[in-house]
């Protein structure tokens, strides 16, 4: 019953969001794009972070890389096919990946972030101080990709609605792949290795393969994100890359909740909503030129009264409440 | 008795210090063969060399007869060597099923089956259930890890290692912080496992040891001082001033 009340509650959620374009101006069905992009970059985190136990700070690199290919490999006098684009600009960040992942893998905790960060800032000096994607100017997306078949236009990004769905599309399906992904076999052996990976290792586990297997996929996965991200906005440069998104992006995971593939994507509305406030005048007048200090300090206040993140408060708030239950003395002992 | 796991001149260094120096020994299956010795003679080490976790600097391995000196961690597991560690190292979030099946997963992970239902795999709950019931753990599967009893977890990192179905048993202190009656248990899982593998026990507790080794190897700072049956190590003089104290 419980069950069935949850997936009705989730399916009239993605039906509200799936129909928001409707009833909102740009402005908003933009922030929802932009809501729904780094919800998909944060759940790609968190089959690190939160499944496997890989705290990255290099994790932009997987996101701007495929937000650069897809720019440079688009043709500027028309539209580019998505078949090939998405797929090429997913293949970059997975062979990224691979690379990074095969060396920084051999390392353990904060020197695991210290190479990851490494990484990500040795990608992001290559765009930052070279030709390659237009330096510090960056480069231009000039037309969405669109989906066709030799003439057949099948999928049109350019029209705002379909780029909506299109993106909505994009998060489910991540979010639906990683919870196959975490009740696999696979799934499980990512679990035990995060929890205890010499005991994996004595049960004959080659926990190396599955680490790098994960990193891959998270890489692929924030691929699509920064895929996304470039179609949106049309316009890509070298801060995508920068330590600052990672950054951000792991807020997100941490903020919302580690290890719960739902606390990504409250992470991500929570923590992209809290920036858009804080920079609004309307809302906080002088104060919103220094948004950085509010935003800060909002988020220590979260990560102070919420330990385990938002996703965790119901079980933060069924504790407090049978805590409280036990303290009060029932009627026939006192 | 056929010889499963046989270890010569290990030497294992850390920098200066030498903690295993030039160790022999063989494990027979349907044997309990005890390390014993002081704090620091490098009976964990030895442990941890045997089971692939540390390189020896010199010297070499067997398993059923295959040099597997150079073989990494895991591929010894595969090939049927368990362990079990000085520490707890259950999953407590996890069922006492799960555990076991977990670890039983390591030989069944296939990669067109990557995907499948962790639950769905046959193989790895049939050794799951076969492991519970070997370490007379069966009627806990349902009961969450970090609930059972201290003995009782103590039984479950046992049944996690032979849920992989090993041949060679490598115990480190499997009766560390356990009281009588969790010992005489424990002991008579040992006993059960014996005809079927072959056993290294690392323990402190002596009577535990005399009760149930078949042969005992005795350490003093990383060198074997002296190797036989209970009853030689018992009444060997080196034994007595090195380790066991000069009771008799």
């Amino acid at each position: 019953m419980r069950s069935t009340l949850r997936a009705i509650f989730i399916l009239a959620l993605i039906c509200a969001v799936a129909l928001l374009p409707m009833f909102t101006t740009g402005y908003y069905t933009g922030l929802v794009v932009k809501i729904l992009i780094y919800a998909l970059f944060a759940l790609s985190l968190q089959l690190l972070v939160g499944c496997a136990g890989l705290v990255s700070l290099g994790h932009a690199a997987f996101f701007g890389i495929a937000a650069y290919y897809v720019t440079l490999l688009s043709p500027q006098s028309g539209p580019g096919n998505l078949f090939i684009l998405l797929p090429c600009a997913v293949l970059a960040a997975m062979a990224y990946a691979l690379v990074t992942g095969a060396l920084s893998l051999r390392t353990k905790g904060i020197y695991f972030i210290m190479v990851t960060l490494a990484f990500a800032q040795m990608a992001y000096y290559v765009f930052h101080d070279t030709a390659v994607g237009g330096g510090t100017d960056g480069i231009y997306l000039y037309f969405r990709p669109e989906l066709r078949i030799g003439d057949w236009v099948m999928l049109n990004l350019d029209d705002q609605y379909v780029f909506y769905l299109f993106t909505l599309g994009c998060m489910l399906l991540t979010w639906a792949f990683l919870a196959m992904l975490m009740r696999s076999r696979f799934g499980a052996a990512i679990t035990g290795i995060r929890v205890n990976e010499p005991r994996m290792r004595s049960a004959g586990y080659s926990t190396f393969k599955y680490k790098l297997v994960a990193y891959v996929v998270a890489g692929g996965l924030a691929g699509v994100a920064g895929f996304l991200y470039a179609a949106k906005d049309g316009y890509v440069n070298p801060e995508l890359l920068a330590w600052e998104q990672s950054g951000l992006v792991l807020l997100m995971v941490i903020l919302g909740g580690s290890g719960r593939l739902w606390g990504a994507i409250i992470g991500a509305v929570v923590l992209t909503l809290l920036q858009e406030g804080f920079q609004s005048q309307a809302l906080f007048g002088e104060l919103a030129k220094n948004w950085h200090l509010t935003f800060g300090l909002a988020i220590i206040i979260l990560v102070a009264i919420l330990p385990q993140g938002l996703a965790g408060l119901p079980e933060q708030l069924r504790a407090r409440r049978h805590a409280a239950k036990k303290a009060k003395p029932s009627p026939t002992t006192a | 008795m056929t010889t499963l796991l046989s270890a010569k001149n290990i030497t294992r260094r850390f920098g200066g210090l030498t903690a295993i120096d030039n160790v022999s020994l063989n494990l027979d299956r349907g044997t309990v063969h005890a390390v014993i010795g002081t704090n620091g003679a490098g009976k964990s080490t030895l442990v941890s060399v045997l089971a692939g976790e540390l390189a020896p600097n010199e010297g070499s391995i067997f398993l059923n007869d295959q040099d597997i000196t150079s073989w990494p961690q895991p591929r010894r597991a595969r090939a049927g060597m368990g362990r079990s560690y000085q520490r707890t190292t259950i999953f407590p979030s996890l069922s006492v099923h799960e555990n076991c099946r977990i670890t039983a997963q390591a030989r069944h992970q296939k990669f067109w089956s990557w995907a499948s239902p962790a639950q769905h795999c046959a193989l790895s709950n049939e050794a799951a259930d076969r492991a519970l019931a070997l370490a007379g753990l069966d009627a806990d599967g349902k009961r969450i890890a970090g609930l059972l009893s201290h003995g009782g977890k103590r039984q479950l990192e046992i049944a996690m290692s032979l849920a992989t179905h090993p041949n060679v048993l490598l115990l480190d202190e499997p009766l560390a912080g356990m009281g009588p009656e969790e010992t005489d248990r424990m002991l008579d899982l040992l006993q059960s496992l014996k005809s079927e593998h072959a056993i290294l026990l690392v323990e402190h507790d002596m009577d535990a040891v005399f009760r149930i080794a078949d042969v005992i190897t005795v350490m003093v700072n990383g060198a074997v001082i002296a190797h036989g049956d209970p009853i030689a190590i018992r009444a060997n003089p080196d034994v007595q001033t090195a380790y066991l104290g000069d009771e008799e």
